[in-house]
């Protein structure tokens, strides 16, 4: 008998986590706009309120301030609130009360109060929603102490990278991405964590590394097999947590290959990758053969039309040729 | 439609009536002077004698607030404080040495020295949680606070305090109609002190009053005397009533005065001078200890016992400020996750 690996999609394994956790802690609650009775934008949530009740699947009003304050004081009073915002464009509107009060009150009262809490969102970029609906932008929250910032890149990362977040005791924001919903991968059933802070190689490689975030794992995996076929061998990495940021495995791994190539859906300015590219100059500087290059979006609004969002997209042809032209430098080609 | 309501002044003749025994005022009397002669000391501090630096928003004139909102809670029921909150610190019994020394940026502040002044009232242990520097943040949650207290089942109550200018922002409606939704025990306490740093009210607001806001959101309001603890006091204890039983959130305008300026070094030059006199005239601790004396609660000789008895301990409260060490620097990150 062969055992079949279970396989189930990114939005199932969303589900899956959310579920298992409510199951076993009563004081686990949803709050968010339109994930009880329309069973959530994503219908990740689709029959919890059914299940679960008014009380732990709570439908809000359109106020992301409140939706967002309501969890601080519930999780500061010992609840733990998972918090839906329906998209990452809406985050500025409760801006406030993520950066300056969710992640500051630890700080602030010299360690007295704790807030654990998780705030769910997702980027629709690559489905023609325009610029107020598409946007990943999670570079701001660097400057951010107090905060995690998690951004799954598979299902089974989804699944047990929520489940820590959920058992964390600080306030975490976990950044889906819409377009992987539908993405299918293994995920073991039952109970799993990831540790924060731990980032995952997803392919072994020497010539060169890509640092790929959330959907740009895909698009450098499949760079990856590409270029195999030319005979370079590509190392994937997905930090799969930006804060905390695993930073010894990206620049263990830039001390191999010497060469580093930085894949993400943000604007190429002040994006993560920049943030990433200068910590290895400072601890790797003497291993580089190459300059550090950045596979990341036009520093433009998303435009509507299809076609254009398509050219705005990072992706995986852009990444094949950003290493082509590096290694092209190495060949005297370029 | 709810309806709105209005308590004046309470006549010293019906403090019986309304069960307040005589230690009962005294602790109130006790609890403003405190306010006043701490705010009075941290003036001095800053201004003459340059000891402690960055923002204070003094409490002056609105000690009838903190002590009769205060007054009307258990303890384990829980304020939410804002960025002058010296007065809902001592008020809700943190002690005057803890205070102190989080103005002084010692690790034996309230907050290790961690938040100052803005932040001074946080004290979960004693029902203080929390106190936020951004005006009206605390008003969503201060909704949080209330729907944990409902997800389980518990009959405590928050009352959340914020200004006159916190009834202008999102926060303010958000966090205001969340808790009329879902009938949470949320007492929303407004410091009408008339004004927002500089912005008066009246052209701050459209509607002739705060507490008409409250119809806009079906809950009950009430408009109060804020410069009589008794009566301020008197508008909690019925909020706290309807939170208990379930029947939701109480707007109360509390109508008073800031008799400073917006902060220590504000001389607050665009107030007119017969305004000021004219709350000054009305100032709640003068009127307060008339109607104690008045009404046979207190005598001239027990004031002057409970002055001199603070003064002692504000003494002590500068000395253990100054003599208090401060939380070294490589320490500061472990504070920065739990």
């Amino acid at each position: 008998m062969v055992e079949t690996i279970r396989e189930i999609t990114y939005g199932e394994a969303i589900r899956e986590a959310l579920h298992e956790e409510m199951m076993k802690d009563s004081s686990v609650f949803l709050i968010g706009e339109d994930i009880g009775a329309y069973g959530g934008a994503f219908k990740i949530t689709d029959g919890f309120l059914k299940e679960f009740g008014p009380e732990r699947v709570r439908d809000t009003p359109i106020s992301e301030a409140a939706i967002i304050g309501a969890a601080i004081g519930s999780a500061l009073m010992g609840l733990r609130p998972i918090a839906e915002i329906m998209y990452m464009d809406f985050i500025p509107i409760c801006l406030e009360q993520l950066a300056n009060q969710a992640a500051k009150i630890r700080f602030m009262s010299g360690g007295k109060l704790r807030v654990p809490m998780v705030v769910r969102t997702q980027y629709s970029l690559g489905r023609a929603h325009g610029a107020q609906h598409s946007q990943f932008f999670p570079s701001w929250s660097l400057q951010i102490s107090g905060l995690k910032v998690v951004l799954p890149s598979t299902p089974y990362d989804a699944k047990g990278l929520l489940k820590t977040a959920m058992r964390d005791g600080n306030p975490v924001l976990f950044i889906e991405c819409s377009l992987l919903y539908r993405t299918k991968g293994y995920v073991p059933e039952g109970d799993y964590t990831i540790p924060f802070g731990q980032a995952d190689v997803k392919r072994k490689g020497d010539d060169v590394t890509i640092v790929a975030i959330s959907r740009m794992v895909q698009e450098s995996m499949a760079a990856a097999s590409a270029l195999e076929g030319e005979g370079l061998s590509v190392e994937v990495i997905d930090p799969r947590t930006i804060q905390p940021l695993d930073i010894d495995t990206i620049v263990g791994s830039v001390k191999r290959t010497g060469r580093l190539v930085i894949a993400e859906d943000d604007a190429k300015t002040g994006g993560v990758g920049a943030e990433i590219a200068a910590t290895v100059v400072e601890k790797a500087f003497d291993y580089m053969d190459a300059p550090i290059m950045r596979v990341a979006a036009p520093d433009i609004p998303i435009p509507f039309s299809p076609s254009l969002e398509k050219e705005y997209m990072p992706s995986k042809d852009k990444i094949i040729q950003t290493i082509a032209s590096l290694l092209g430098r190495r060949r005297g080609l370029a | 439609m709810s309806a709105l309501k209005e308590i004046g002044r309470v006549p010293p003749s019906d403090y019986s009536k309304h069960g307040l025994a005589k230690d009962r005022l005294i602790l109130m009397i006790k609890k403003m002077m405190e306010i006043r002669l701490f705010e009075e000391k941290v003036e001095e501090l800053y201004l003459m004698k340059g000891l402690i630096t960055g923002p204070a928003h003094l409490y002056f004139g609105q000690e009838a607030v903190a002590v009769g909102v205060i007054s009307a809670l258990n303890s384990d029921d829980v304020i939410i404080s804002h960025h002058r909150g010296h007065g809902h610190a001592l008020a809700r019994g943190i002690p005057m040495k803890q205070v102190m020394a989080e103005l002084f940026g010692k690790a034996t502040g309230t907050c290790k020295g961690l938040g100052g002044s803005m932040h001074v009232a946080i004290s979960p242990e004693r029902g203080s949680l929390f106190a936020s520097a951004i005006v009206g943040s605390g008003i969503p949650i201060a909704a949080g606070v209330g729907l944990a207290f409902k997800y389980n089942k518990s009959d405590r109550v928050v009352a959340v305090f914020f200004g006159d200018g916190a009834v202008n922002t999102s926060s303010f409606h958000e966090g205001t109609n969340m808790a009329a939704i879902w009938k949470l025990p949320v007492i929303l306490v407004c410091e009408n002190n008339r004004y927002a740093i500089g912005m008066k009210v009246e052209k701050a607001i459209a509607l002739g009053s705060i507490v008409e806001r409250a119809l806009g959101y079906n809950i009950a309001g009430i408009a109060v005397d804020g410069n009589d603890p008794v009566a301020v006091y008197l508008a909690t204890k019925e909020a706290v009533e309807r939170a208990r039983k379930g029947e939701g959130p109480t707007l109360i305008e509390c109508r008073t005065y800031r008799q400073k300026g917006h902060g220590i070094y504000d001389k607050a030059p665009y107030r007119p001078k017969e305004e000021v006199e004219e709350w000054l005239r009305r100032d709640p601790i003068a009127n307060f200890r008339n109607a104690l004396i008045s009404s046979g609660a207190a005598t001239e000789a027990d004031l002057i016992e409970i002055k001199n008895q603070i003064r002692l301990e504000l003494e002590d409260a500068v000395n253990f400020a100054q003599d208090s060490p401060i939380l070294p620097f490589d320490e500061l990150q472990k504070y920065v996750y739990a």
